[in-house]
């Protein structure tokens, strides 16, 4: 009897006392990674580090042609990306009747969104690269990168439409609006912002992916920027595996910098995700 | 304020838009198609018993072998790694922000695990390579540069997030009515946790946990960059190895020409990982339905 | 919520207009025709810190340029250039006759130029203390295909050495180091064991090596002088002593008097004719054969003799299609006697 007692009383606080050690592994696991990244990268930030281009020797290489390439990379997975996975969630959720087509494509959309990057990238070289032959290009990329991000578009874009109250667009038909009228001008408005969100976040998963580009044509030495969608290219994520694969000690340095870089751009874009769904908020509020 | 109607353009619109939701359809089809095509092939010239059940893997070499196991127990292994680091850790990790944490403690807490699972996972292999390798090597000895070990560590913290948080939805399910009943037999909030909460959260928790494993499974850049591509079947995590994914990798950097049998070999590989995640993926979320119709 | 349409609708097309920004900014190079000002170069890895060196310096020389180079091995390479995806390709052996038929078959013409000596070096981690040197036969005995699954431990290849597993590391089967090692060391191209450590990439293989007391592997000199620290060099005995005696670690002057036999090689680069048509890539070529030489011997293999560069520049000059070796490997051929043949037929 007392034996029991005493065991329930360790159990009483050595289960929160494992799930404590247990958070508090998970970030310190995160303060490890980002103070090995700044001691080993911080000192390589400069100017010239961000507007110099890849080079032999570590000292004169630099994340400009990379820089340039993820941004361009990524407008355009935007660009591609927004329309069919918008209008593809503005069909499921207003216009496609509940049967069993539309329950499929949404099974198949939460599959897809399971779906290994690297097979993307598969699909993306025998279709893209091959069979439309766009070649080793952005727009072979961007094409990829926006069949990777769709998934996600879709369910956040119809997260944003069902929290649109229906009275709105019960008031839009009651006026004589029609269907679409209604969509275009009351619900998408108000579903904005949630859309925006979702875009921003499904960019930052695409912005950080390297296995897809990889098996498109990730090149060892591109040193410019993208000039053109048919262009060759290099972008963040590849340029750190590259420097990361080199032996030599300065230039694990060189992709510890260029990791901040990427960290830095993410952080921008979830901050800015972040800013329209507080926005929503107070606006909402008032 | 009137707005003029055109019944043409609406059925346009609704046309494109209904295309948009086909195209994902389509997508699907796409993947299955380009990963059968290639696989049909390649099982004309090798037996799929061979593949499946073959223990050496050494297709581009001279003494040309397809057994695919040792790329299968390279992913297992990785894998099994990260899972016994993610599994415990993220499941105390959700039983504490469930049942314990002050909503302060959880509205901190939260946010930061989430950016644990935002970092791309080429940070993750840098980090798996260059600090948690060298760190090991000098509590293992004789642990080799290339290993199981450490990208399976890595990739455990990186899974760790989806772990935690599905769980917690998971256990948030599960009604109050149940832990209050435990109280009121006067159980301690321990013995409630452990012996009501969980397990009637079972479904919802195995459902985070499948999906992990799946995740892991299809994780490509930490073990291209720290795990080694040494096909070899072994249960040793100190030695390099090559998983899947890292074999579709090397092949494609090194681009063997279409319709070679080396060619056909990554998209057979490929089919294997699709069917094994999209089956994973399958199992847990019918888990997850399991749960919800439990107590919805 | 009249507000928040009117914000919503300006904040739509804003990010429009940007997306829209980026794209115009991107089709402003029009069609292909914008990849073609490109020098498109891929193959060896071996090579490839040459071509890299070259590429960076002419890019700074004429700023309009744009080279890009990637790694997929020397087949890898070949397989693009025969299908017209490159303009210049590296390799670190000569070009193979079903190769020289692909490109036959695709019309396209190459010129074959070598453009430096290499050694392959045959290292091992520092930590490793018990391999001295190593004849030409234990190398057959660790990497010929029947030591797959065979000879896994140390103690199998000579016995007194250590009781501990073998890691092997060395270039995969799309590279030319490849090619060329199991030719000169098995006696057959191609044929090795499968049960190793195998990359395209060199700096892989570098790293593996320096991280792993048990690890053993080549690649091409220069790798091996860029990581000194980090790596061991084993000399080789060939066990021939008409051409140096004893064992000979792999070095520029071994390789330049040929004593480092058999792993001493020239590799090249092989440009297409029609790409030679266009100006940059013939300002390309030209200065790979002038200011090349330093190049070579900056990034550590061994440049060719001054009168061996004359006779590959008037090569390239003249157009010469086809190549010296008639599809095999060269191990143990004259290049200079080889590349005198070809200019005076």
């Amino acid at each position: 009897m007392m034996r029991r007692r005493r065991l329930n009383q360790l159990g009483e606080w050595a289960l929160p006392g494992a799930g404590l050690v247990a958070t508090f592994f998970g970030l310190a696991a995160l303060v490890a990674l980002l103070v090995d990244v700044a001691t080993d990268g911080l000192g390589r930030l400069s100017w010239q580090f961000l507007t110099s281009v890849p080079s032999r020797r570590p000292e004169a290489a630099g994340i400009y042609s990379a820089l340039v390439g993820s941004i361009f990379v990524m407008g355009l997975t935007a660009t591609i990306a927004i329309p069919v996975g918008v209008g593809a969630a503005v069909y499921l959720e207003e216009y496609a009747k509940r049967g069993r087509w539309a329950r499929l494509v949404e099974i198949n959309i939460t599959n897809l969104a399971g779906v290994p990057s690297i097979i993307y990238g598969m699909l993306g070289l025998a279709l893209f690269v091959r069979a439309l032959s766009f070649g080793r290009s952005v727009l072979a990329g961007a094409a990829t990168l926006a069949l990777l991000v769709l998934p996600v578009v879709i369910l956040s874009t119809r997260e944003a439409l069902r929290a649109v109250p229906p009275s709105l667009r019960e008031a839009s038909y009651a006026l004589g609006a029609s269907r679409w009228q209604t969509i275009w001008h009351q619900v998408l408005p108000v579903a904005v912002p949630g859309i925006l969100t979702g875009l921003i976040l499904a960019l930052s998963r695409a912005v950080g992916e390297t296995a897809p580009l990889v098996m498109i044509g990730a090149l060892t030495y591109v040193p410019f920027a993208p000039d053109g969608i048919w262009s060759p290219f290099t972008v963040l994520p590849i340029q750190i595996f590259n420097w990361v694969s080199r032996p030599q000690a300065e230039f694990h340095r060189n992709a510890a910098g260029g990791i901040i870089v990427l960290l830095g751009l993410l952080f921008l874009m979830n901050g800015l995700a972040a800013w329209i769904r507080d926005r929503v908020q107070v606006k909402a509020g008032q | 304020m009137a707005l003029p109607r055109n019944a043409g353009f609406e059925r346009a619109i609704e046309r494109f838009l209904f295309a948009c939701a086909s195209l994902s359809i389509l997508v699907t089809i796409g993947i299955v198609a380009v990963l059968a095509f290639q696989t049909i092939q390649f099982f004309r010239t090798v037996s799929p018993v061979e593949f499946l059940f073959g223990t050496t893997w050494t297709p581009l070499f001279f003494d040309k072998q397809f057994g695919v196991l040792p790329l299968v127990a390279g992913t297992v292994l990785v894998s099994v790694v990260a899972m016994a680091v993610a599994l415990p850790a993220g499941l105390l990790t959700a039983i504490y922000l469930s049942e314990y944490a002050p909503t302060s403690v959880r509205r901190v807490v939260k946010p930061v695990l989430e950016v644990l699972a935002g970092v791309p996972t080429v940070v993750y292999g840098y980090f798996a390579l260059l600090f948690v390798t060298p760190l090991l090597q000098q509590v293992i000895p004789g642990l080799a540069g290339f290993n199981a070990l450490s990208p399976g560590i890595v990739m455990g913290i990186m899974i760790l997030p989806m772990v935690s948080s599905l769980s917690e939805d998971a256990l948030h399910s599960v009604p109050r009515c149940l832990r209050e009943g435990a109280y009121a037999l006067g159980a301690t909030r321990a013995q409630t946790t452990v012996r009501v909460v969980v397990p009637a959260a079972f479904s919802g928790v195995s459902a985070a946990a499948i999906l992990a494993m799946s995740r892991a499974i299809g994780e490509t850049m930490i073990v291209t960059i720290a795990a080694g591509q040494q096909p070899r079947l072994t249960a040793s995590p100190l030695v390099p190895i090559e998983t899947m994914t890292a074999y579709i990798v090397q092949v494609s950097l090194g681009d063997t020409p279409a319709g070679t049998l080396e060619y056909q070999t990554i998209f057979a590989v490929g089919m294997l990982l699709f069917a094994s995640t999209f089956t994973l993926n399958l199992a847990s979320n019918w888990l997850r339905d399991r749960l919800r119709e439990e107590y919805i | 919520m009249r507000r928040l349409e009117l914000g919503g609708v300006r904040c739509v097309a804003f990010l429009s207009g940007l997306a829209l920004a980026v794209v115009a900014a991107g089709c402003g190079g029009g069609e292909r025709a914008a990849g073609s000002r490109v020098i498109a170069i891929d193959g060896s890895s071996t090579v490839f810190p040459i071509t890299e060196a070259v590429a960076e310096e002419f890019q700074i020389l004429s700023p309009d340029a744009r080279v890009t180079v990637g790694i997929s091995g020397t087949g890898g390479g070949f397989s693009k250039f025969c299908a017209g995806e490159t303009d210049v390709t590296n390799a670190s052996r000569p070009i193979k006759l079903v190769e020289v038929e692909a490109c036959t078959a695709a019309g396209i013409g190459f010129v074959e130029l070598p453009v430096a000596y290499d050694g392959i070096a045959i290292v091992v981690n520092p930590e490793n203390d018990w391999v001295n040197t190593l004849t030409t036969e234990d190398l057959r005995r660790m990497w010929e295909p029947a030591a797959q699954g065979a000879v896994v431990r140390w103690e199998q290849v000579r016995t007194g050495w250590p009781e501990a597993e073998l890691h092997l590391f060395g270039p995969g089967a799309d590279s030319g180091t490849f090619d060329y090692f199991t030719e000169a060391i098995v006696g057959e191209e191609g044929a090795s064991r499968g049960d190793f450590t195998s990359s395209e990439d060199d700096n892989v293989l570098v790293q593996g090596i320096s991280t792993d007391a048990l690890a053993l592997g080549f690649f091409g000199y220069a790798y091996y002088e860029e990581n000194r620290e980090r790596l061991r060099l084993v000399p080789v005995d060939d066990e021939d002593d008409s051409n140096g005696a004893g064992p000979i670690a792999a070095s520029p002057e071994a390789v330049r008097d040929g004593t480092y036999q058999p792993l001493s090689r020239p590799i090249f680069v092989y440009v297409s004719t029609a790409s030679l048509d266009r100006p940059e890539v013939q300002a390309f070529v030209d200065f790979y054969l002038t200011d090349g030489a330093d190049l070579v011997r900056e990034v550590g293999y061994v440049p060719l003799s001054p009168h061996e560069y004359d006779l590959v520049a008037q090569r390239a000059q003249e157009r010469v299609e086809g190549t010296m070796f008639g599809g095999a490997q060269g191990v143990g051929s004259s290049l200079e006697a080889l590349l005198a043949a070809s200019t005076h037929p």
